[in-house]
């Protein structure tokens, strides 16, 4: 059969996209391993536990993507046009069943591994003890309230909301006396924390990198999260806003200050002056 | 082959031959044309926030004279880059992905693929490419009602677009014309999905049985039912956020907002309920961009590597599969969103399931390759590189199946770059083999294969430049959607998006190399044989262009598989669907 015309240059053009495929995995994988851009270090258990299930994802799916990229390279450079016939090669059963099993078990296997971090943060029930601590986004601001000595939150309705009641405590209630509001997250280590989520406007989302949570705040529902911090981790970490939520939502931000019981409760108390 | 069927005669006049035609291969013609439209734009949109991204303090000359408000002093607003990001998304996933591979193909070549004439509904098939177009037009609108476009991003989460201007600029005329856009979309589609069911189950030439049907063929009716579904569904949810918005009623805005200071007076509503209806067409809607792709991608290699791909059977089974199960995983969105944590593992498994008949598929047609005389044209090597790139965005689908891994990853770029591999760069490579295998039909001329090299080398680096850093950022825990990258902690990542908003100007740019080969070659290409790539299926039985009737008054009669190719024919080492001949059992 007469070499084509678009064959000439089949060497040429199999060797680049060979080339170049495998140029692309070997950069895409050395930025996934040298980290270069990269999480941040978790502060907690569940944070291991979700880097330990993404590090096991990362192995699975890394073999994938360099076994499947590196075998198009591989076959394009080899089986080129040399203006001869194709040959001839069915597809063999017993490969396929073998392949699709693999597929299933790997890849069911690996959700099912993942359950357990889940699990953690939304059916293992929260310690009573806890500390409750009610988080509300706003356009575009995150507020937070303390119960206050007493240990209650008072009652809040849309019509007490104003610029010095955020969160529209009703001032006739006696309990919410004593809530603290906040601009600021702050918690000691080594506690758990049982976080109520609320929105006032729109759906927001609460995310913190270093705890590896996020979850929405949506209008109308008060949604319940929980954490602890590592005793060994106090410091400050951003809050961002994860759900468009309007004009301002990149700048939707807050901080969640982790600190010593002791300086938690002298920053506490600070709040309330103010 | 019923007569009625095909009753009108061919029209003369210009109105009824090009713009209200029944004619179908002029329908997909509209339908690609409008999307070439919405496309461009949807990318200038796309070049505009990214250089926003990169400098966020840049002026952009011309931009004020666009949107005085928008750009004063030609800088973009946040609120403006919102909109921008919106109307990108929703140019994009409607009236690109949505329209070329399924509406626009689909419509060319389905009834020349199975031997018919014409759709089963010719009119209701031009109905159908007007609303669609109707839908256009008032999408663009938005541009210029007083606050401009919606903020709200495609999905158009409520309360944020069900309360009004109270929410921001861009969320008065703007959010409505949005939702009634895509009402107006939703029944175009609908129109179009049923007359594609209609005529592959009817219009079928003698001897084409379904299992002889092409794979293009095969993915455009799968998708068909899935659109039938999805589309019935996000209609009325449309119908009911303009409702939210027009009339007061509460569907998806619970009592007791207060939005810019003002208590809203809805009650009663429920924003996960508007999250359940959008998501429930959203993720099939993300099969209905890439199944078409994936058919037409599965149609052209076979020519190219001239031997039939592996497990044809299988393939179509994986294609009907991942189509019953799109309808199980809407809840993958929404692991986040406060809904049921108990449901998150219900989602999570379909989830991860339908990967299974999408790494079959891809391994059949890595497999596919061994063996093969591979031509390199244009055609082949956009569907190599739609491998490629679509084993690239399925791999992320790994870590945002699993809920516990996505609570990190959700909404951070990492998500945005598994979206732009898988839905929409895989299905625009899928266009573009399809714009290379096919103009040729289309209007009889051959594309220049030295400029469509170019232009696919430019492309092909190009979006693994552009998207591939974007799986860091989200490591980094870069959240989307953001106008500027402000704090301390996003700040050391703006490089990496000024590397990112270099490779999508060039990547941009090179597309006009592509337009101007398209718009240069439908003039001065060379004519077109009747079948330039030696393929086997039905469009290449008949001229380019194909006439009116598509087959010239002839029946044509099928007695072959769609893929033979690699044997011993009398035309060489293929033989076509319409030959006669006895094929060597294999």
């Amino acid at each position: 059969m007469a070499k084509r015309s678009g064959e000439r240059g089949s060497a040429s053009v199999a060797a680049a996209l060979a080339i170049f495929l495998t140029l692309f995995v070997g950069i895409t994988l050395y930025f996934f391993l040298a980290k270069t851009w990269w999480y941040p270090p978790p502060i907690n258990d569940f944070g291991r536990e979700i880097d330990a299930q993404f590090a096991r994802t990362f192995v699975i799916t890394g073999i994938v993507f360099v076994a499947s990229q590196l075998g198009l390279a591989w076959l394009v450079w080899r089986y080129r046009s040399n203006g001869g016939r194709a040959s001839h090669f069915e597809g063999n059963n017993t490969m396929e069943a073998i392949w699709t099993t693999a597929t299933i078990v790997l890849f069911v296997g690996l959700g099912l591994f993942g359950r357990a971090a889940w699990a953690q943060l939304h059916f293992d029930s929260i310690p009573s003890d806890a500390m409750v601590i009610e988080v509300t986004g706003k356009q575009f601001n995150w507020i937070f309230r303390y119960p206050g000595a007493d240990g209650v939150f008072g009652r809040t309705a849309p019509e007490f909301v104003d610029e010095t009641n955020p969160v529209g405590i009703d001032p006739k209630d006696p309990a919410g006396q004593d809530d603290v509001v906040t601009l600021t997250l702050g918690v000691p280590v080594g506690r758990e924390i049982k976080l109520v989520e609320k929105s006032l406007d729109v759906t927001h989302g609460f995310f913190v990198r270093e705890l590896r949570l996020k979850q929405d705040a949506l209008p109308g529902m008060v949604i319940p999260v929980h954490f602890h911090i590592d005793p060994d981790k106090t410091g400050e970490y951003e809050i961002a806003c994860t759900q468009l939520c309007g004009s301002g939502h990149h700048r939707m931000r807050a901080t969640l200050k982790a600190m010593t019981e002791a300086d938690f409760e002298k920053w506490l108390a600070n709040e309330k002056a103010q | 082959m019923s007569e009625a069927a095909h009753q009108h005669a061919e029209p003369t006049g210009f109105i009824r031959k090009y713009i209200f035609s029944v004619d179908h291969k002029v329908i997909g013609l509209q339908y690609i044309g409008l999307g070439i439209v919405a496309v461009v734009l949807g990318m200038i949109l796309s070049w505009l926030m990214r250089l926003h991204l990169g400098w966020s303090t840049l002026a952009i000359p011309g931009l004020e004279k666009l949107s005085p408000a928008g750009a004063p002093g030609n800088v973009m607003t946040p609120e403006y880059y919102l909109s921008l990001m919106t109307m990108h998304g929703t140019l994009m996933v409607f009236f690109v992905l949505t329209n070329v591979p399924f509406a626009g193909f689909g419509n060319y070549f389905l009834p020349i693929q199975v031997g018919a004439p014409d759709m089963a509904f010719p009119r209701m098939n031009m109905m159908s490419f007007w609303v669609t177009f109707t839908a256009f037009l008032v999408l663009i609108a938005a541009f210029f009602v007083p606050g401009g476009p919606p903020l709200s991003g495609w999905t158009a989460y409520a309360p944020l677009s069900a309360v009004g201007q109270d929410a921001g600029p861009g969320e008065g005329w703007g959010q409505t014309l949005w939702a009634l856009s895509i009402a107006i979309f939703c029944v175009a589609q609908l129109l179009g999905a049923l007359n594609f069911i209609a005529t592959t189950l009817d219009l079928r030439t003698k001897g084409m049985s379904l299992a002889r049907m092409p794979f293009s063929t095969w993915a455009w009716f799968i998708t068909s039912v899935i659109g039938l579904l999805a589309f019935a569904v996000l209609l009325p949810a449309c119908v009911l956020l303009i409702l939210d918005r027009t009339a007061g009623t509460s569907f998806f805005i619970p009592g007791g907002l207060v939005i810019s200071d003002r208590l809203q007076a809805h009650t009663g509503g429920s924003p996960l309920l508007w999250q359940h209806l959008f998501w429930f067409f959203g993720h099939p809607e993300v099969y209905i961009a890439i199944l078409p792709a994936i058919g037409i991608v599965s149609h052209i290699l076979p020519a190219f590597l001239r031997r039939p791909l592996l497990g044809p059977r299988v393939l179509i089974s994986c294609l009907a599969a991942i189509g019953f199960l799109s309808y199980m995983v809407w809840g993958h969105h929404m692991f986040v969103s406060g809904m049921n944590p108990f449901s998150a593992i219900l989602f999570s498994v379909p989830t991860l399931v339908i990967t299974i008949p999408a790494t079959i598929a891809t391994l059949l047609w890595i497999g596919s390759v061994y063996g093969a005389r591979i031509r390199f044209t244009c055609a082949s090597l956009f569907c190599l590189g739609f491998i490629s790139v679509f084993i690239s965005g399925g791999i992320s689908g790994f870590f945002l199946a699993q809920p516990s891994i996505d609570t990190y990853l959700h909404a951070t770029y990492f998500v945005v770059a598994h979206f732009h591999f898988v839905m929409g760069v895989a299905a625009i490579f899928g266009m573009f083999a399809g714009i290379y295998f096919w103009l040729p039909k289309m209007v009889g001329r051959m594309m220049n294969e030295t400029l469509g090299k170019i232009h696919f080398w430019f492309t092909f680096v190009g979006v693994y430049c552009i998207f591939m850093p974007m799986h860091y950022l989200g490591l980094a825990g870069n959240v989307r959607r953001y106008a500027a990258f402000t704090d301390d902690y996003l700040a050391p990542l703006i490089p990496v998006h000024q590397f990112i908003t270099i490779a999508a100007l060039i990547t941009g740019a090179a597309q006009f190399i592509f337009l101007f080969n398209l718009v240069w070659s439908r003039f001065r290409g060379p004519k077109a044989t009747e079948n330039p790539w030696q393929a086997t299926s039905l469009e290449w039985s008949t001229t380019s262009p194909p006439p009116f009737d598509n087959f010239g008054g002839r029946q044509l009669v099928v007695h072959q598989e769609p893929y033979l190719y690699g044997v011993e024919g009398s035309a060489g080492d293929y033989v076509m669907q319409t030959s006669p001949e006895t094929v060597e059992a294999r």
